[in-house]
């Protein structure tokens, strides 16, 4: 990790209140690091839905398993990590939600929303099992820190939690 | 912000006006309470007035979308009113703006119940 990354991490339950607070800290790190209204409503929203899909998919609702979540944001990205302790999945076994036949499907939008709304987004296999969502956003212009690592607005966040 | 929910008759139509965030939890269960409630008073036509909604999550749209389903099921219509932008966006690339009708105006939205 470069020396100018700044990283946060939390181990979440798997309970729903923690969608929410995941939610609230990405936002707080987002608006600090620059973004503006709009690319904050999709930041939240894609890390709602990566910790949506560990609650319900990844960790099956099991209150004995963690979800978790990291922030990094370097000098030009904010990157998250949502890794859940499931068996796992590949994203091509992911129906289209998009497809004629899955469009009244009452579930399976997640993916393509957090895909549709970040700029990178991949799922990978977690270091101990499970699926790790990782997605990415680029900092906007006037935020991108500086080289010397001191940031590019007034309010940047909290070296490491 | 939860979601809060409230519904008045308008002729045969019942409209639910809704605020606040139709999210996993709370928010989902609550329309999803709402809309069944209105079934099982034979109320088949419904008007969801999201104007005061101006976040929806994948729970949310799985709920709209299940709603949506059990009332054609008993030959009724459930349609949408007043989207905010945000909303509309999230209907359009889901493509589920096509799925539903979606009005503007109420007076019009009541009129298309017949």
């Amino acid at each position: 990790m470069a020396s100018d990354t700044k990283h946060l991490e939390i181990a979440l339950e798997t309970v729903v209140e923690s969608v929410n607070l995941a939610e609230e800290m990405c936002l707080r790190v987002a608006e600090a690091a620059g973004f503006g209204e709009d690319d904050c409503y999709r930041i939240g929203m894609s890390v709602r839905e990566g910790v949506i899909n560990a609650f319900h998919y990844g960790n099956k609702e099991r209150p004995d398993k963690r979800i978790h979540l990291a922030v990094d944001l370097t000098a030009d990205k904010m990157i998250i990590h949502v890794l859940d302790e499931g068996a796992g999945f590949n994203l091509s076994d992911v129906p289209d939600p998009l497809a004629e036949e899955n469009l009244l499907s009452t579930s399976g939008r997640g993916i393509f929303l957090m895909r549709a709304f970040m700029d990178e987004f991949d799922v990978v296999s977690g270091k101990t099992g499970g699926a790790e969502i990782v997605m990415s956003k680029k900092l906007p212009a006037s935020g991108r820190a500086s080289p010397n690592g001191q940031g590019g607005q007034s309010a940047t966040p909290q070296q490491e939690a | 912000m939860s979601l809060h929910a409230t519904h008045r008759d308008a002729g045969q139509v019942t409209v639910v006006d809704l605020s606040g965030r139709i999210i996993l939890g709370d928010g989902s269960a609550l329309l999803r309470k709402t809309i069944r409630g209105l079934l099982d008073d034979q109320r088949k036509k419904i008007l969801l007035n999201l104007a005061d909604v101006d976040y929806i999550d994948s729970s949310g749209i799985g709920e709209l979308v299940s709603g949506f389903t059990a009332v054609k099921n008993q030959s009724g219509d459930l349609k949408l009113l007043h989207l905010t932008k945000k909303v509309r966006d999230l209907l359009q690339i889901t493509k589920l703006y096509t799925v539903f009708d979606v009005f503007t105006d109420e007076n019009t939205a009541l009129q298309s119940f017949g």
